[in-house]
């Protein structure tokens, strides 16, 4: 049985990007830009008979969290899932412009949070999405060249795919759940492309092993580890501040040793559970059958920190 | 195969580029008097942990000599590389930190050039031309999001239909030309005609603010992107109305 305190907790998983925003921030402190009653929609979409949305899967603003002033982004993934297309994406790059260039004013905000959950670049606009992705990390980039973190919050339906995977690791600091996955290629493109023995996208404990919450975490490609409850994803978000790794040549210098070094150690794996046979993780095969609580014991006992990035 | 005739249009007072290992290629050159570091991609290789960890370290050595010394990129990439594999050992990290550290250089002060003379895709395409100042397209370029026939079964719509939607709009069609539309080829060049030294040199010597990302705006005056520039500053001036109206409240 569901123990009630844990039953009442709405999930990050099954909410909506709206949902996510209002349990993140302080109660009744965001303030939409460009919402859906300024009908900002995407002009592409019609010519594949397709309806667009008022706010075109993507909702920004400012608010509080602890009462510090933050920016905070959410992709909707159940609105063409959550892709990067010509509206959605300048409306991410606008904030993240606004963040840089009001950093230092009376308008700063201490820290931007990105609720990621995409399949990558909307491929009806394909060429608008793919620079949107690229102009979304070149502001990110600035938002931190700036002096303040970008935190990315996954673990939504969609996860963080294709361009999102690249975003996702060019934030300062990655808060995931179990649910959480972040790719580049998803199963489902790679089983296309190379065949099934190559990846199996229905085996979904393989999916999740590849690509889930509980791998990334231990491998480096996430930092903070939570349940799955919004609640959760708060509090993580509540401990960051500018502690996150600032955007220098010395951070990326150590990142390239720590990606260096994970190739050199694991390239030759075919599946995590044999990385972390060569990380001496004392259950190497059993990692995804942990409980919420084990995990997270296990990730304080191994002391897995990956803060380069 | 290093691209000689590219690498002569380019450099025709010398340089020392070699191939280094995983398909890329490295070394120095000379451009308008001037000494430039040139990194490359060869072979339309898929972009895999290896070549990116082995480029990005290359930038990361060329930013920390603190020179300021151009940087040009020469790119014959194809998408990233599809395997299990690569995805469990993190390849958007991979990808991530190549395109980080090519806009860390920008932001170092060194000029970053991408010259496209193959092909690009998708989180390739992203990782390297994307995330230099400027790109030039040349002969034999093809960058691209997905091909045709990908995005048709994706958007589970006939290759015909698609191919047909295509000549209407240059938001979603591969190639040079519905790119440039989008703004993310500053230039296109044609190798025959024995003027792109010249035009690499005048690049060179344009040093104004080239970390200032206006490729939407480009886009919005080529056509091919109508919304995303005025949409982006929109979104920048209600930021600072938003703030105002939370010490009002």
């Amino acid at each position: 049985m569901i123990p009630e305190n844990v039953m009442n907790q709405p999930s990050w998983y099954e909410s909506s990007a709206r949902a996510r925003i209002e349990g993140l921030l302080d109660a009744g402190s965001f303030k939409e830009i460009l919402g859906p009653q300024d009908h900002v929609m995407s002009p592409h979409l019609a010519l594949f008979d397709l309806p667009p949305a008022f706010d075109d899967g993507m909702i920004i603003g400012r608010g509080l969290i602890d009462g510090r002033p933050v920016a905070i982004a959410a992709q909707e993934g159940q609105f063409m899932g959550g892709t990067f297309a010509e509206v959605s994406g300048a409306k991410l790059v606008g904030l993240l412009r606004a963040v840089a260039r009001n950093a230092g004013t009376p308008q700063e905000v201490s820290t931007v949070f990105l609720l990621l959950d995409t399949g990558g670049v909307r491929l009806q606009e394909a060429n608008a999405g793919e620079m949107a992705v690229s102009e979304t990390i070149h502001a990110i980039l600035d938002v931190r060249h700036a002096g303040v973190p970008v935190v990315a919050l996954i673990g939504g339906r969609a996860g963080a795919f294709g361009g999102g995977g690249l975003v996702t690791a060019c934030c300062s600091h990655i808060i995931i759940s179990e649910q959480g996955r972040i790719s580049v290629s998803g199963p489902e493109v790679i089983e296309t492309n190379k065949g099934v023995e190559e990846f199996d996208s229905r085996d979904r404990a393989l999916v999740w092993r590849v690509t889930g919450g509980r791998s990334r975490v231990l491998l480096g490609g996430a930092d903070s580890y939570v349940k799955g409850d919004i609640g959760s994803f708060r509090k993580a978000a509540e401990v960051i501040n500018n502690n996150a790794p600032p955007l220098s040549l010395e951070t990326l210098e150590r990142e390239q040793g720590r990606l260096e070094h994970r190739l050199k150690a694991y390239g030759n794996c075919h599946d995590t559970p044999e990385i972390w046979v060569i990380a001496g993780l004392s259950t190497p095969a059993g990692i995804a059958d942990l409980t919420e609580d084990d995990f997270i014991d296990l990730l304080v006992k191994e002391g897995v920190r990956h803060d380069a990035r | 195969m290093m691209p000689d005739n590219l690498i002569s249009a380019l450099f025709p007072h010398g340089h020392t580029l070699s191939a280094g290992a995983e398909n890329t290629l490295s070394g120095q050159a000379r451009s308008g008097g001037r000494d430039v570091e040139v990194l490359g991609i060869t072979n339309s290789t898929p972009l895999g942990p290896e070549t990116a960890i082995i480029l990005a370290g290359h930038v990361l050595k060329i930013v920390k000599s603190d020179n300021k010394t151009p940087i040009i990129f020469l790119i014959d990439t194809a998408s990233q590389r599809m395997t299990r594999r690569d995805e469990m050992l993190g390849l958007n990290e991979y990808l991530a930190h190549l395109a980080k550290s090519i806009i860390l250089a920008g932001m170092a002060g060194h000029r970053t050039i991408s010259v496209l003379y193959g092909t690009a895709a998708a989180g390739a395409f992203i990782a390297t031309a994307l995330s230099t100042q400027t790109m030039i397209a040349v002969d034999g370029a093809h960058p691209s999001v997905m091909d045709l026939a990908s995005i048709a079964r994706v958007t589970k719509l006939p290759l015909d239909v698609l191919t047909e939607k295509a000549k209407k709009t240059p938001v979603f069609a591969p190639g040079v030309e519905p790119l440039a539309a989008t703004g993310a080829v500053s230039e296109i060049w044609k190798l025959s005609d024995g003027l792109c030294a010249e035009r690499l040199s005048r690049l060179l010597a344009d040093n104004q603010s080239m970390n200032n990302d206006n490729r939407d705006v480009l886009g919005a005056g080529r056509g091919g992107r109508t919304m995303a520039a005025d949409v982006a500053q929109r979104v920048e001036k209600a930021f600072v109305q938003a703030s105002d109206l939370k010490k009002a409240g």
